[in-house]
């Protein structure tokens, strides 16, 4: 029989990484991702999985574990919420340049600063277009439901491993506080340090042979020439994550006159919304991109000959709306409709601001 | 079926606990549910509330604003949440503390003295499960037994020893209810 279990995104994250076989979680509590952390301590899987978890001193030190542990092959990530995200940001932007693959979890809050502690996602730009220094991308997962964030920690970890990438799973206060309904059905075992050694004995620290030379994992390098190499390398990687991984969901779209485009929680919010629209005759869709890099720009591009505007709704002052007019180029209108600093739109509030768009 | 509900009162009253046993027995009659809780950073004192969606189609948002039925105890929630229950929904309160009483007549309006009556039977931690069974008395969306299972998959071990006195809490709230 299939296991159900009503449970907070947070707990499926937590539940995900006992589950997908990860070897070590470092993480230090934040409000609202702390249910990471706290159920994976109460679950002790150090007893059953053999699965590390620390809670460190600091997020800085947590970023730092996860490039520890990351450098030896293992499956490893962190969690936090968005003023932790930007303490990580240094080392998630070395374990790009070392190529090491890690899983990160942003349970987004209201910011600037510490901000507050209620759901936001004004992470968006840290997340897809920077957060540390240098050219480099992270793929970025947006989870629109717990299952999701049960689902995503196996997805991100694969994603990790096939490009030698961090993987970010954006989330936010919404989708980590709510409870919904879980199929567990997804489980694996921890690799075995056999296993690790043939699969990764190429670049991680596993134990040096006399066949080859050593491995460092470093993001170091001081001779230009070599550093562009390497920045070439990575960047003919990210054309590939792009060619490959562009995931997104789509929601009355054949014959919709007007998109909405929203990711994660709103997207929830905004499929009600489409739902009243269609009730009421109106011609409207829902573009849900699921990886927010690589961004489903060629799907949106097609639908700007389709549509007669597009209504970006993301709970910011307009983060995502810069991707979509990218996309869009000119051809229709682009609005964006969002709430800050904790606050939450309603289904109507979005149909209400599309009326304006459509009528004016 | 599909019944969105807003519990809404102080931090400290049982307001998320309520949601949760709820959504357990929507899970246990094969429901799709949603809870999703809003509160500030204090562990008592402050607002706090919970909208629960119980589903026979997958939910869409749990994000609601309206909504079928609103169990409201304290008169902050009373001031924010009476004029978004759905005309003809149901607004159950408890008296205690309300010093304006809702006015909309578009609505059925229930009253309860479950502050009152737990706290006379020494029973004021089972004050939330009281109040939910009366808003079943007159909302019943699941059946007792569900309830009874889910406040044994919601209760930590420590307090499962509670279910028999939380099952005659349920049933004082069923009587307690009045129009």
């Amino acid at each position: 029989m299939q296991e159900v279990k009503l449970i907070k995104g947070n707990e499926a994250v937590a539940l995900g990484a006992i589950r997908s076989g990860c070897d070590g979680y470092f993480g230090y509590p934040i409000t609202p991702q702390s249910e990471v952390l706290e159920t994976l301590m109460e679950l002790r899987p150090w007893e059953t999985t053999g699965m590390v978890v620390l809670q460190a001193e600091s997020e800085v030190a947590s970023i730092n574990m996860v490039y520890g542990g990351a450098a030896c092959g293992k499956r490893v990530m962190t969690s936090s919420s968005s003023p932790g995200i930007s303490l990580m940001a240094e080392g998630i932007s070395y374990l790009a340049g070392a190529e090491l693959p890690c899983l990160i979890v942003n349970v987004q809050r209201g910011g600037p600063g510490l901000g507050t502690i209620q759901p936001s996602q004004a992470d968006y730009f840290q997340a897809v277009k920077g957060c540390g220094h240098g050219d480099y991308n992270m793929i970025v997962l947006a989870p629109a439901s717990v299952q999701e964030m049960y689902d995503f920690v196996f997805d991100g970890f694969d994603l990790a491993f096939k490009y030698r990438v961090p993987v970010m799973m954006l989330s936010d206060g919404i989708i980590g506080q709510m409870m919904e309904k879980v199929v567990m059905s997804r489980s694996r075992a921890r690799w075995t340090a056999e296993e690790i050694k043939q699969m990764s004995d190429s670049w991680a620290t596993v134990g040096k042979p006399q066949t080859r030379a050593r491995n460092i994992c470093s993001s170091l390098e001081l001779d230009s020439q070599i550093m562009e190499q390497r920045n070439l390398a990575l960047q003919a990687r990210y054309e590939e994550i792009k060619k490959n991984e562009v995931r997104f969901e789509e929601i009355e779209i054949d014959d919709a006159e007007y998109v909405i485009v929203a990711f994660g929680s709103s997207a929830r919010i905004a499929s009600e919304a489409v739902s009243l629209a269609r009730a009421e005759g109106l011609k409207v869709g829902l573009l849900r991109p699921i990886t927010l890099w690589p961004f489903p720009s060629a799907r949106i591009a097609e639908l700007a000959g389709q549509a007669k505007g597009f209504l970006v709704a993301e709970l910011n002052a307009g983060q995502m709306v810069e991707d979509i007019r990218l996309a869009v180029d000119g051809r229709v209108p682009v609005i964006h409709f969002g709430r800050m600093g904790g606050m939450i739109y309603s289904p109507d509030e979005i149909l209400k601001a599309l009326k304006e768009q459509s009528n004016g | 079926m599909k019944e969105t509900l807003i519990v809404a009162g102080f931090g400290g009253q049982g307001v998320l606990s309520m949601g949760k046993i709820l959504a357990y027995a929507g899970v246990v009659q094969g429901f799709e549910v949603s809870w999703m809780p809003a509160y500030g950073p204090e562990m008592r004192g402050g607002t706090a509330n919970v909208t629960v969606i119980l589903s026979d189609k997958p939910i869409s948002s749990p994000i609601a604003h309206e909504f079928d039925s609103a169990i409201i105890l304290n008169q902050q929630s009373m001031d924010k949440f009476e004029a978004q229950v759905k005309p003809g929904g149901v607004l159950i309160y408890d008296t205690n503390g309300i010093t304006h009483h809702p006015t909309r007549t578009d609505i059925e309006i229930y009253t309860m003295d479950a502050t009152e009556e737990s706290a006379r039977r020494n029973m004021a931690r089972m004050f939330n499960t009281m109040v939910l069974g009366g808003y079943l008395a007159v909302r019943p969306v699941v059946k007792p037994e569900s309830v009874v299972e889910g406040l044994r998959l919601s209760l930590p071990e420590r307090a499962q020893s509670l279910i028999p006195a939380n099952e005659k809490a349920l049933q004082k709230g069923a009587e307690l209810i009045k129009k």
